[in-house]
């Protein structure tokens, strides 16, 4: 699962020889993350934000499984379990925020991860099930930041629960009985805050399945490269260790200055001050939102404000609430089908002068409006302006993105990543003859 | 087929839900005027004390003396009405108080208890170890004295407000006792703008009150109400300032050790970044020029 000229693993000492023989790990950590696996020479700083996540995930994992020592999943105490982590844990106000802003960071990194593969269009052959892979585990994520978000069972904690398990009230029929149990009973209580705990402790260990899935499934094609020319010979290559385990050693330095300085001196300025206030289910908050991450696809379900009618009849076909929530989910879902969507050969953005505009132009405001939008109240112009935004995201990945990859002509892509980087190929000259394709 | 499918869903949720929903929306954002309450016009965001918190910015460290004039304010004033639950005796050791003072200071208040004879409940003296006590045994209780408005507990009050010190400064110095009547801002004269405006008892007009009257009846009153035993003259803003400053310290009292570490961490951070940058920037130099030979 790997290029013809990638090093093999050649163990000097005799212990190492000995696991080797019993257990090859040291040789499977070679081959996937050392010298033994050659990655293109010209990734960009864009491509450190998977190692990124990998250790956000680590991050999320151990502080998590000291706050839950700490923590007590019952509606009575868990506000004042989480007070006493804050103020009578050893470093547990560390721990803590450690936790919450880790989250955050989490997210930062896996949205430039995914508009890095948009851009790049790292979802094309022969890399759809990577893809595939991280759109499941970006579901995963968002199910576990929710459920998270729910345990110190503040206000908007509580409140959260109630829209977003709500949500589900808008299927017709099965709906209300599945909030039902979903909850396990009529609103968030005890069995809610339960469940939600166990899930949040379970589903961190689902992801790191599904993340060993996505890094298994990366290897057979091996990694992208900013020109989307896949790698033709060695000179296309360099190993992974040291040249991006020195790289990557960087670039997570520059990530932990800014996660230590908002864990350190900024810690709540993410979060909401509703959530200090603990559950009260006779009080609704002014203004109910999701943390930050949520906003765009927030923003999306809140875009629909009419219900579908025949018209001149006013026969309701579908409600508003359910467009809603079909849009919300669809809006991720359809990152499923982008690999058969967008049809073009061309992978990068660099070279694909029309996709480029639409993506630069059209994809990134339109994104940063429904981010805007998400976060403030339902009011004008906010709903008007993330109706523009929702509307073009539909149009830009179901039509826009189909049509252009058609009636696009690419610029020219050059010969090979060696030309890229160095200006020249010799191999060129030859035709590529001695060009060895990937295994 | 898969994508003439994705157009025709892509049309669907764009072209004609989204233009009925967005039609319906703008025409009545352009046809229907949304008038805008007193609380918008007269509502003044959260100030700060004069001179700021010592606590403020990343060099932020607590002013010890404050925060026991603030404590002195707390427990004369406040207490009589808001609880401070997640505080306990023992804490007000790291606002300068020794262990002696800090028991003395315990006992002074009566906390619940069960009577050892009887295992009746009682109320016994506080030990260091008690959390501070709450003025009503339940909620109901607290509902029924305050005309149906629960006093919030304040251990956390800082931080479930936006500008949390800021805010309790600007509410408790910011109450106008004259009522609404002739209360002019920014040259707009309240009555003159919305005369059906009113205050009407038992809520108290307070401009730096979301919805400017607050059930909340005015806590400090006139200047002197509390002696302070350090000889700081007692005016309403300076003892706003001190119970602000001393219910931030309740609402996060690792906040000055989280700065103090930060620095620390940052550093060695910043230290290692700058080796792993020098280690990159070396290998990488090597690896273009052998490159570049061949």
């Amino acid at each position: 699962m790997s290029f013809p000229w990638a090093k093999e693993y050649t163990p000097q000492h005799p212990l190492m020889q000995f696991l080797d023989e019993k257990l090859p790990l040291p040789r499977l950590v070679y081959n996937a993350v050392g010298a033994g696996y050659p990655v293109p020479r010209n990734l960009s700083y864009f491509w450190n934000f998977g190692v990124l996540a990998g250790f956000c995930l680590m991050v999320q994992i151990l502080t998590g499984v000291v706050l839950a020592m700490h923590y007590a999943a019952e509606t009575t105490v868990a506000f004042a379990s989480i007070e006493h982590i804050m103020r009578d844990v050893n470093w547990g106000w560390m721990m803590r925020y450690a936790h919450m802003n880790g989250a955050h960071m989490f997210f930062a990194v896996i949205y430039i991860h995914i508009f890095r593969g948009l851009f790049y269009s790292s979802y094309k052959a022969p890399r759809e099930m990577i893809w595939l892979i991280g759109v499941v585990i970006f579901l995963l994520m968002m199910a576990t930041a929710f459920m998270g978000y729910v345990l110190p069972w503040g206000q908007m904690s509580f409140w959260g629960a109630q829209v977003i398990t709500g949500l589900f009230s808008a299927i017709p029929l099965v709906g209300e009985p599945l909030q039902i149990w979903i909850l396990g009973g009529y609103a968030p209580d005890n069995a809610a805050l339960n469940r939600f705990f166990s899930l949040h402790f379970l589903l961190p260990f689902v992801i790191a399945g599904c993340v060993i899935l996505h890094i298994w499934a990366l290897h057979i094609p091996g990694s992208s490269n900013p020109t989307g020319v896949e790698v033709k010979q060695e000179s296309d290559t360099i190993p992974f260790h040291p040249y991006y385990t020195a790289k990557d050693g960087f670039g997570l330095g520059i990530f932990l200055l800014i996660y230590f300085t908002l864990v350190f001196f900024l810690p709540n300025m993410l979060g909401h001050v509703e959530n200090s206030i603990p559950a009260n289910p006779l009080s609704t908050p002014a203004h109910i939102v999701p943390e930050w991450y949520f906003y765009p696809f927030y923003a999306i379900l809140r875009a629909f404000t009419y219900d579908l009618t025949i018209p001149f009849t006013g026969v309701v076909l579908i409600q508003a609430k359910l467009l809603g929530v079909l849009a919300m989910f669809g809006s991720i879902l359809l990152w499923f089908f982008l690999p058969w969507l967008d049809k073009s050969p061309v992978k990068s953005g660099h070279y694909r002068p029309v996709f480029r505009k639409f993506f630069w132009f059209g994809l990134i405001p339109c994104m940063a409006v429904l981010f805007v939008c998400g976060g403030a109240p339902a009011a004008e112009p906010y709903v008007m302006l993330s109706q523009i935004a929702t509307a073009y995201y539909f149009l830009h990945f179901l039509v826009i993105l189909p049509i252009i990859s058609s009636l696009e002509s690419p610029e020219p892509l050059p010969f090979s990543i060696t030309e890229a980087v160095l200006g020249k190929d010799d191999n060129a000259k030859l035709g590529g003859a001695t060009a060895q394709p990937a295994e | 087929m898969i994508r003439i499918g994705a157009i025709l869903v892509g049309l669907f949720f764009a072209g004609v839900v989204l233009l009925w929903s967005f039609s319906q929306g703008a025409y009545t954002h352009f046809t229907e005027e949304v008038e805008k309450g007193p609380e918008y016009v007269f509502y003044i965001p959260p100030k700060s004390p004069e001179g700021g918190f010592a606590h403020d910015g990343a060099f932020g460290k607590w002013d010890l003396a404050q925060l026991q004039r603030g404590y002195q304010v707390y427990k004369e004033v406040c207490a009589a009405c808001h609880s401070l639950e997640f505080v306990s005796f023992r804490n007000l050791e790291q606002i300068g108080y020794s262990e002696e003072q800090v028991k003395a200071e315990a006992a002074s208040w009566m906390v619940p208890g069960i009577n050892p004879d009887t295992g009746e409940a009682t109320l016994r003296a506080g030990l260091a170890t008690d959390a501070f006590p709450s003025p009503y045994p339940n909620d109901i209780a607290a509902a029924a004295a305050n005309n149906n408005a629960i006093p919030p507990d304040l251990s956390l009050i800082t931080k479930a407000r936006k500008k949390g010190p800021e805010y309790v400064y600007s509410l408790l110095a910011g109450y106008e006792i004259a009522g609404p009547q002739g209360y002019e801002h920014d040259g707009k004269v309240l009555s003159e703008m919305f005369p059906d405006f009113q205050t009407v008892a038992p809520l108290y007009f307070n401009p730096y009150f979301e919805y400017l009257n607050i059930a909340m009846a005015p806590p400090l009153v006139v200047d002197g109400q509390v002696t302070y035993s350090d000889g700081t003259e007692s005016t309403i803003p300076q003892m706003s300032a001190d119970v602000a400053a001393f219910l931030t310290w309740a609402g996060e009292p690792s906040m000055v050790e989280r700065k103090q570490t930060g620095w620390i961490v940052l550093g060695f951070v910043l230290f290692a970044t700058i080796l792993a940058w020098l280690a990159k920037k070396q290998l990488w130099s090597g690896l273009k020029s052998a490159k570049r030979k061949d």
